[in-house]
């Protein structure tokens, strides 16, 4: 059961990313991205993270992606048809990202992983559920990093509406 | 056993969410003065069967220039959140699809998907009125979400839960509405907004933007946003009753009949509110969100953190 | 009972497909989409090690990647829009100039 839902996820994950990077309208490989961050999201349910799906979806999807497609919307662009002039990029790109790839295999197949613990150590988290314990880590071990986060959203706010405002004529 | 559920929980829902507008039709056309349908059945009960065959039948028209797969996908994205929703409200203490344990995110983060399929529904008709109602959705629903989150921290707070379940059994003595009726109050107000609802109901506004998102949607498709909005609508309610009116419970009554009760009388203030109230213009709706209603939601988060910490 | 090297293999071919998209892509906008790509192959990863290794930190970890890429669409799309504004364009091969 565990195996056909994983291999139905990963493989619908990887086909929607490739829709995003293929698709020429921009609309659609937003749509794909959406529905990506939604089969990633159920990839994390099988890795009992529930908390993280749900801020997957809440975030991603239901934050990112809507200001994505506003802005997309907003400044409307032409899918534009001039000949590119890096045309070896795309070749290069891809066989970058090929050989990138292979060698992950490569250190993939290698590598040995230390014997999974998940199920016993994870039985205590279980018990008080997954949002309470990582709120729990959130608030004490990592307390500090979090306090960088929300001053780094702070600056992205500030940097975003200085950029994006139009200078007021007076 | 599940699938039954699942059956019977949309088969009402769909019934309920058609008598809804007949309810709201009815309603305002005695808020009015008139008497609404009476042709079709006794008073017009058979008027929302006849509207859905009307609009099962008529022609169902693509524009040319439309982007056609975009076009017909959106009214699925509005209607399907709107409904896989339901799975985690317990409509009594035995009566639910699923226990989890981030019920209430879960239903945020669901009915947070609605706004594509208004967004999408206008970008793909290539019309400029369904564009401009596409455009002010989703800056609104983006904005007023932010505001539903917020308000609803209140009582999660107080509940210490996010399990649906669990927050109800947390109301077994004082509702939450007694603790937080600031947050009840913000709630109701970006929950009227988030389902487009007068006064709030700028995407569609008839009178400057033809019907706006769904200018250019015709037969059953055009049915589906009308759907995705009932559907909504009971959502916000349902969730309202969730977290602040202690859900199922209540005294003599079987659990299930007194969360219809809630419900149906939520849903009632909804019609009431439109027969009552004008539209706010845009840059007011704004400035209400962001201005008012933002600091109010931080300052009852804070209030209740401290009142929590003093106190109990 | 999945392996770890199953899921590490997912985020790590998400995470190709979206740099692949960086470099091949034009339009501004599918750079940025591709970036919250390459950043959900990475979460996959931390997810996955959290779970194999029964320890959460790698769930903040991820926590806090989310965070990150919602400052970094809310910036990056603000400078696209900037950029709009001037050029009217957002193709990167057209964006060419430091200055202007």
């Amino acid at each position: 059961m565990h195996q056909i839902f994983f291999w139905g996820f990963a493989l619908l994950a990887v086909f929607s990313a490739l829709m995003v990077i293929t698709r020429r309208n921009v609309v659609h490989s937003a749509l794909f991205l959406i529905s990506t961050f939604f089969w990633v999201a159920a990839i994390y349910i099988l890795l009992e993270a529930e908390l993280l799906a749900a801020i997957q979806i809440l975030v991603y999807a239901g934050a990112i992606m809507v200001l994505i497609v506003f802005t997309i919307l907003l400044i409307h662009v032409e899918e534009t048809k001039i000949i590119n002039p890096w045309q070896r990029q795309r070749p290069i790109a891809i066989l970058l990202g090929v050989f990138l790839l292979g060698e992950i295999f490569l250190i993939l197949s290698r590598a040995l992983f230390p014997e999974s613990i998940a199920g016993t150590a994870l039985q205590q988290v279980a018990q008080e559920g997954n949002t309470e314990a990582v709120g729990k880590l959130l608030y004490t071990k990592y307390l500090f990093p979090f306090e960088v986060a929300s001053i780094l959203l702070l600056a992205a706010m500030i940097g975003a509406i200085v950029m994006a405002k139009r200078e007021i004529e007076k | 056993m599940v699938l039954v559920k699942i059956i019977i929980i949309l088969g009402v829902i769909l019934l309920v969410v058609a008598y809804l507008t007949y309810l709201e039709r009815k309603v305002i056309a005695h808020l009015q003065v008139r008497i609404g349908p009476m042709r079709v059945g006794w008073h017009g009960l058979l008027q929302p069967i006849a509207d859905g065959l009307k609009l099962l039948v008529k022609e169902d028209i693509i524009p040319e220039k439309a982007d056609k797969w975009v076009f017909i996908l959106s009214p699925i994205i509005c209607l399907v959140p709107a409904f896989v929703v339901y799975a985690v409200i317990p409509f009594s203490q035995h009566f639910y699809l699923a226990n989890i344990n981030i019920g209430i995110l879960y239903i945020i983060s669901i009915s947070a998907l609605g706004v594509y399929g208004i967004v999408l529904a206008g970008w793909s008709s290539n019309s400029k009125y369904a564009l401009l109602g596409g455009f002010r959705s989703a800056a609104q629903m983006i904005s007023y979400e932010i505001f539903l989150g917020f308000s609803i921290i209140g009582p999660l707070m107080l509940a210490g839960s996010l399990n649906t379940l669990k927050i109800v059994e947390a109301q077994s003595g004082v509702w939450f509405i007694i603790y937080q009726p600031l947050a009840f109050a913000l709630y109701l107000i970006a929950g009227i907004a988030e389902t487009n609802r007068i006064p709030f109901d700028l995407p569609e506004a008839e009178t400057e933007l033809v019907a706006g998102f769904h200018t250019e949607y015709s037969g059953m498709k055009f049915a589906f946003f009308f759907l995705a909005e009932y559907a909504n609508m009971m959502v916000v309610s349902s969730m309202a009753v969730i977290l602040f009116l202690g859900g199922w419970k209540g005294p003599f009554l079987p659990g299930i009949v007194w969360f219809a009760i809630k419900v149906g009388a939520f849903l009632f203030l909804f019609i009431w509110l439109r027969g009552t109230l004008p539209r706010y213009r845009y840059d007011q709706l704004m400035r209400i969100g962001w201005k008012i209603m933002f600091p109010l939601c931080l300052l009852n988060i804070a209030l209740t953190g401290i009142i929590y910490y003093l106190f109990l | 009972m999945i392996p770890i090297s199953h899921y590490l293999t997912l985020g790590a071919i998400i995470f190709i497909i979206g740099s692949i998209g960086v470099l091949t892509r034009k339009n501004a906008i599918i750079i940025l989409m591709s970036i919250e790509l390459m950043l959900n192959g990475v979460n996959i990863t931390l997810v996955a090690f959290s779970y194999h290794l029964a320890d959460l930190t790698g769930q903040i970890f991820a926590i806090f990647v989310v965070a990150v890429a919602a400052g970094e669409a809310a910036v990056g799309l603000a400078i696209i829009i900037a950029l709009f504004r001037c050029r009217a364009t957002v193709n990167v091969d057209e964006i060419q100039l430091l200055k202007w």
